[in-house]
């Protein structure tokens, strides 16, 4: 028992008035520990932990949601289907694609915004609200708010462009191969800087000025000092947030599912949104948690990637 | 807790004067730091602000505007024929204080069971030695790789055969659920900066675990347990996919799920949707600004360490 051991040299044993002698009271402290993670342990093991394990196994049945059915062993066959899906593939891509944009576009601004309202300025307080306030709403009221906006009955979107143009024009967005990914990007970036924003901001607070202010006195301009001490010194922030962002584009859903639906024909479809309408559409459960588990093995990798990136880098 | 020195020298020991002096000595590690950019910083982040809300504002505008106005016009910056029937046909037609209610019962309830449930679990990691500790703690942290949409379907098979389908209960179980990793470990790292000396002195006049845990840790961590709160409340309260997945009848739908009964096959009521989705949006506004005063506190001592 040498954690027990440990535990008495860190704190020494105050017996409390309840404990009824030394053992006892070292049988309570070796059990406490366990007996206060378990209801969190429970919570965790039947709703997360076992889900994980049946969609695997799941992912190797042709499985049915009827009870009595047969449900034949199929093995790796419904991975294999994954990799010869014309659907799964344009949904893979504009997932991808969904990171590439929407990840680095959120971190410059965020970082942006939050370099501007790190410092004193009026109101500062106001317009710091003001950009974390979309984080806040909720995926479906904004999602309907950009539909509408995009829509093109009535558009804002299309309104505008009427000015431009000169004539009024109707240009449905939503239902554009590309006009509707943007969309996608647009709401998704929109509602995601304020995020990266607080975490900035954050972590620039913590940036000791006085590094800054010797910088300065050497003689390093505004870039020498974001580059050799703000950027070092924020950096865990910046591994973190990515690694979060990278998490979060990855899973990608309801501002699809409400916006564009995934249409027109599947081609702004992302892979959650491909899975859902795989199992609750066509109910093709099997099919649909062999996509979701090799999703969740690709992020789980490059998650641990990222943390031993952020250990390494910090 | 390196961050947690740099918080407190800056913003608690130093004295009102001392900071004046430095602000004006220094200038700030800002892009536009140099004071004389001073007020192209303001406008910027007037812009940055204003980016922001717009959408929303725009929303409020749309839900006082009649459904024709916003169908035809478009554009309309403010409403020419304000109007409140927008709210009273969100309100009365969709049953929707029903919804309203449920979704309520259900972010509190998730905010308890969380608060409550990841509390206990920060105070073991935090507190105490036990074997396979940190092994446990990083099995807790890789469910955040995991979340939500992507376990929808053999967490609706489990709920199917738990009988939890179509009720909030079994909405309040997965999501304080999902939610138990990110607040255990913002709530361990909170926990771990109470000094120990102050739960000795508890310890020597009697106070156990309990007394301990709720009478001193707690309100000591009081911006950690407004953050997840927080959190915890959001998540529950726009919460989409698990609920339009487990609900099925009408008297137990929440919000955002209700919202979607706005759009038909055939047409869109975007008035009542609007309205309905300023109501929808309030509260979490209002729990956003009760919170705002802990937030930035918790998170730059949570969120990364």
């Amino acid at each position: 028992m040498t954690s027990e051991a440990t535990s008495l040299v860190q704190r020494p044993a105050v017996v409390p008035p309840g404990a009824v002698s030394r053992r006892h009271y070292r049988f309570a402290r070796f059990f406490t520990p366990y007996l206060l993670l378990l209801p969190a342990g429970l919570l965790y093991l039947v709703f997360i932990v076992y889900p994980i394990f049946r969609q695997f196994d799941i992912s190797f049945y042709n499985w049915h949601i009827l009870p009595g059915a047969v449900n034949p062993f199929v093995g790796w066959s419904n991975y294999s289907r994954i990799f010869h899906d014309p659907e799964i593939r344009t949904a893979a891509i504009n997932t991808l694609l969904f990171l590439v944009i929407t990840v680095p576009i959120q971190m410059c601004l965020g970082l942006f915004a939050a370099a501007i309202l790190t410092d004193r300025m009026p109101a500062r307080g106001l317009w710091r609200a003001m950009v974390f306030i979309p984080v806040v709403t909720s995926w479906v009221v904004v999602s309907y708010v950009f539909a509408y906006i995009f829509a093109d009955q009535g558009g804002v979107a299309n309104a505008i462009l009427s000015i431009f143009v000169g004539h009024t024009v109707h240009v449905d967005w939503l239902a554009n191969t590309w006009t509707g990914n943007a969309v996608i990007w647009l709401v998704s970036i929109w509602k995601g800087v304020g995020w990266s924003f607080i975490m900035f901001l954050a972590a620039l607070d913590g940036v000791p000025r006085d590094l800054i202010e010797s910088s300065r006195v050497d003689g390093s301009n505004e870039w020498r000092v974001w580059r050799h001490v703000v950027i070092p010194n924020i950096r865990p922030t910046i591994t973190f947030v990515l690694a979060l962002l990278v998490i979060g584009a990855s899973q990608v859903f309801t501002q699809v599912y409400i916006t564009t639906g995934g249409g027109p024909f599947g081609s702004t479809s992302v892979l959650l949104t491909d899975a859902y309408q795989q199992a609750f559409s066509y109910f093709y459960f099997s099919y649909a948690a062999a996509i979701a588990s090799l999703m969740a093995i690709v992020v789980l990798g490059l998650s641990i990637l990222q943390i031993r990136l952020m250990r390494r880098g910090s | 807790m390196s961050s947690f020195s740099i918080m407190d020298s800056r913003h608690g020991l130093k004295s009102q004067s001392e900071k004046h002096r430095r602000a004006k000595r220094l200038s700030p590690p800002g892009l536009f730091g140099v004071r004389n950019w001073k007020k192209s910083r303001l406008i910027v982040a007037i812009i940055l602000g204003t980016v922001s809300v717009f959408p929303l504002l725009y929303m409020v505008s749309l839900s006082f505007q009649p459904t024709s106005d916003i169908l035809t016009s478009g554009a309309v910056l403010f409403p020419t024929h304000p109007t409140t029937a927008n709210y009273v046909a969100a309100w009365s037609e969709n049953s929707f204080s029903t919804y309203f209610l449920n979704s309520l019962i259900v972010a509190l309830g998730t905010v308890a069971i969380t608060v409550v449930v990841a509390s206990l679990a920060a105070f073991a990691f935090a507190r105490y030695q036990f074997r396979f500790k940190e092994i446990i703690f990083y099995v807790f942290l890789a469910a955040l790789a995991v979340p939500s949409v992507e376990l929808i379907i053999p967490q609706y098979l489990l709920m199917l055969k738990l009988h939890l389908t179509d009720s909030l209960s079994g909405l309040v179980l997965i999501y304080a659920s999902e939610n138990l990793p990110f607040s255990i470990f913002l709530l361990r790292g909170f926990f771990e900066a109470v000094p120990r000396d102050l739960e000795e002195s508890f310890r020597l006049d009697g106070a156990n675990n309990f007394r301990v845990l709720t009478r001193l840790i707690a309100p000591l961590s009081a911006p950690a347990l407004a953050v997840v709160a927080m959190f915890t409340f959001n998540f529950a309260w726009e919460e989409f996919i698990i609920a339009l997945t487990l609900i099925n009848s009408p008297g137990n739908r929440t919000l955002p799920i209700a919202l979607n009964f706005f759009i038909t096959a055939h047409t869109t009521q975007w008035g009542p949707l609007f309205a309905a989705s300023v109501i929808a949006t309030l509260p979490s506004v209002v729990v956003y600004f009760i919170s705002q005063r802990w937030f930035q506190r918790g998170v730059s001592l949570g969120g990364i360490r």
